[in-house]
């Protein structure tokens, strides 16, 4: 697995800049790979990363959309503006958490 | 006496059905409600389309699969009061339990996409998820002459995960042995970063799309579908026409869960991922589609949650400790046309790797690779379903617990 210097400290991400140790992740970091993606966090943008940290602790998985609709309270079009070409990949990614991914 | 009550005689339940009746005490009570009196062989409806299977193939009369031991009610179930230990039936009449397994399953949510219920549904866009849609869409495919077929996934998560792809693959050698593939372009839609997703899969099997010319348009998450220009539109306005859409529509758990409010967004019954209880009431345990667990919604699945959940019952039916464990063990067979197959094994942590299954350098299946023995293997698998899975017998040399053996891993010490 590769690594990456970022934010003053290093980390292990997979080929795609996904974190693969989630105990790396800070507020921190968060900024810093929000930034990668051209990305400036807002108290919007954590109202959804909170959601998805919160989430992943109960389901072991990132929230699908209908998810952040209904249980995260975030409506589809906020997210496309929040995070703008595939907004729950990109959300997962800054927060620290996986891939959304199928079975192979 | 004391009784079980299995919501639901799909895969899951009837397998339960099996098992119970087999092994429970005897002091407890079976009982079995389903609303249809048929049985469908549900991973056969991918082959329709394509005239490998036709109606004889996927259905089967529901009882004859279900144990003498057990009773079969034919019902419509109205909602669970776990407060009570009892489920009301439609009409007014009531059934109590001790132990409750929900094995209610998943379908298909078209009307949860703005417009895909529309004009065009039936007839220029379809769904195989079901029995009624997969034979539209075979006389949709019969007469097909050429243009865009797309297939749109809307979104995650779904039954059987690669059936869409397995469906573009059979459509490429299908329309292939018709004439009519150089006519016909093929658009595989998804809302995932990808055709494949796994980074081990994707550098093994990416190049299967463009040898097979599958045009892939990823991380697109459908908003409507416009049946006046027959296109479909994502959320951030990009388009994609269609001639035919193959649409596999949201799937979500059964309405007696949203009835019952005991699901999640989708209907699904949050079920703790080790012992398969329902994290509403220890008495309730959950198997199959219907569960919001992260491994895939599928027959092989419930199969191995079965042997799993079969022992956990068992011990609590002793007031014992409930010692079997899910892994979320999977194992597919992938068709991907011409006469081959390939083959996943994974489970909640393991990813699919490439190796040998179930014998380490002999197979004599291949995982991860394209061969003609994966393919008869999906094929031999409709026999072993309708005779021996449906039974709850095990599958020989497959566990419910995923063996690393002959995988080709790359395992770190830690």
């Amino acid at each position: 697995m590769p690594t990456k210097e970022i934010a003053g400290t290093t980390i292990d991400v997979t080929e795609e800049g996904f974190l693969t140790d989630r105990s790396q992740w800070s507020r921190d970091l968060a900024g810093a790979l929000a930034t990668e993606e051209g990305i400036e966090l807002t108290d919007e943008h954590w109202k959804v990363i909170d959601f998805i940290t919160a989430d992943f602790q109960e389901k072991q998985a990132v929230p699908g959309m209908r998810r952040m609709n209904k249980v995260g309270g975030i409506p589809t079009k906020d997210l496309y503006r929040l995070f703008p070409n595939g907004p729950i990949k990109k959300a997962a990614r800054i927060s620290g958490f996986p891939k959304p991914a199928s079975c192979v | 006496m004391k009784k079980v009550l299995i919501l639901g005689a799909g895969t899951a339940g009837t397998i339960m059905a099996n098992t119970l009746s087999r092994k429970a005490g005897k002091e407890w009570d079976i009982t079995i409600i389903d609303q249809a009196e048929e049985h469908y062989y549900q991973p056969g409806f991918l082959f329709m389309p394509f005239e490998v299977y036709t109606e004889k193939d996927v259905v089967k009369r529901r009882q004859k699969f279900l144990p003498s031991r057990a009773e079969y009610k034919q019902a419509k179930l109205d909602r669970i009061l776990p407060d009570e230990n009892k489920v009301l039936l439609e009409g007014g009449a009531e059934e109590k339990y001790d132990i409750l397994i929900i094995s209610t399953g998943c379908g298909v949510a078209p009307d949860e996409v703005e417009g895909m219920t529309g004009s065009d549904w039936g007839k220029k866009s379809h769904d195989f998820y079901t029995f009624e849609g997969a034979s539209k869409l075979t006389n949709a495919m019969k007469n097909w002459e050429g243009g865009r077929l797309v297939i749109n996934i809307a979104e995650m998560p779904i039954k059987c995960p690669v059936a869409p792809l397995e469906f573009a693959f059979l459509a490429d050698w299908y329309l292939t042995k018709k004439g009519v593939r150089d006519k016909t372009e093929i658009v595989y839609v998804t809302p995932l970063s990808g055709a494949f997703t796994k980074p081990i899969a994707s550098a093994i099997l990416n190049h299967l799309l463009e040898e097979k010319q599958i045009n892939v348009v990823q991380d697109f998450s459908i908003g409507e579908v416009d049946n006046e220009s027959h296109k479909i539109v994502s959320w951030d306005q990009r388009e994609v026409e269609y001639d035919m859409l193959v649409a596999v529509p949201p799937n979500m758990g059964d309405e007696l869960i949203e009835r019952s409010d005991m699901g999640d967004e989708l209907n699904f019954v949050p079920t703790n991922r080790d012992t398969m209880q329902a994290k509403a009431a220890d008495n309730i345990f959950v198997i199959g589609d219907a569960t919001d667990l992260p491994t895939s919604k599928a027959g092989s699945v419930a199969h191995f949650e079965a042997e799993v959940l079969t022992g956990n019952i068992l011990s609590y039916m002793k007031e014992e400790e409930m010692e079997e464990r899910f892994d979320g063990h999977a194992n597919c067979f992938i068709e991907s046309g011409f006469g081959k197959g390939f083959l996943l094994d994974f489970n909640y942590e393991q990813e699919p790797v490439p190796g040998h299954f179930p014998f380490p350098h002999v197979g004599p299946f291949g995982l991860l690779s394209q061969t003609r023995i994966n393919h008869i293997g999906k094929l031999a698998f409709k026999y072993i379903y309708w005779h021996m899975l449906l039974k709850g017998y095990p599958i020989p040399f497959v566990d419910h617990k995923m063996s690393y053996m002959g995988k080709k891993v790359a395992r770190t010490v830690s």
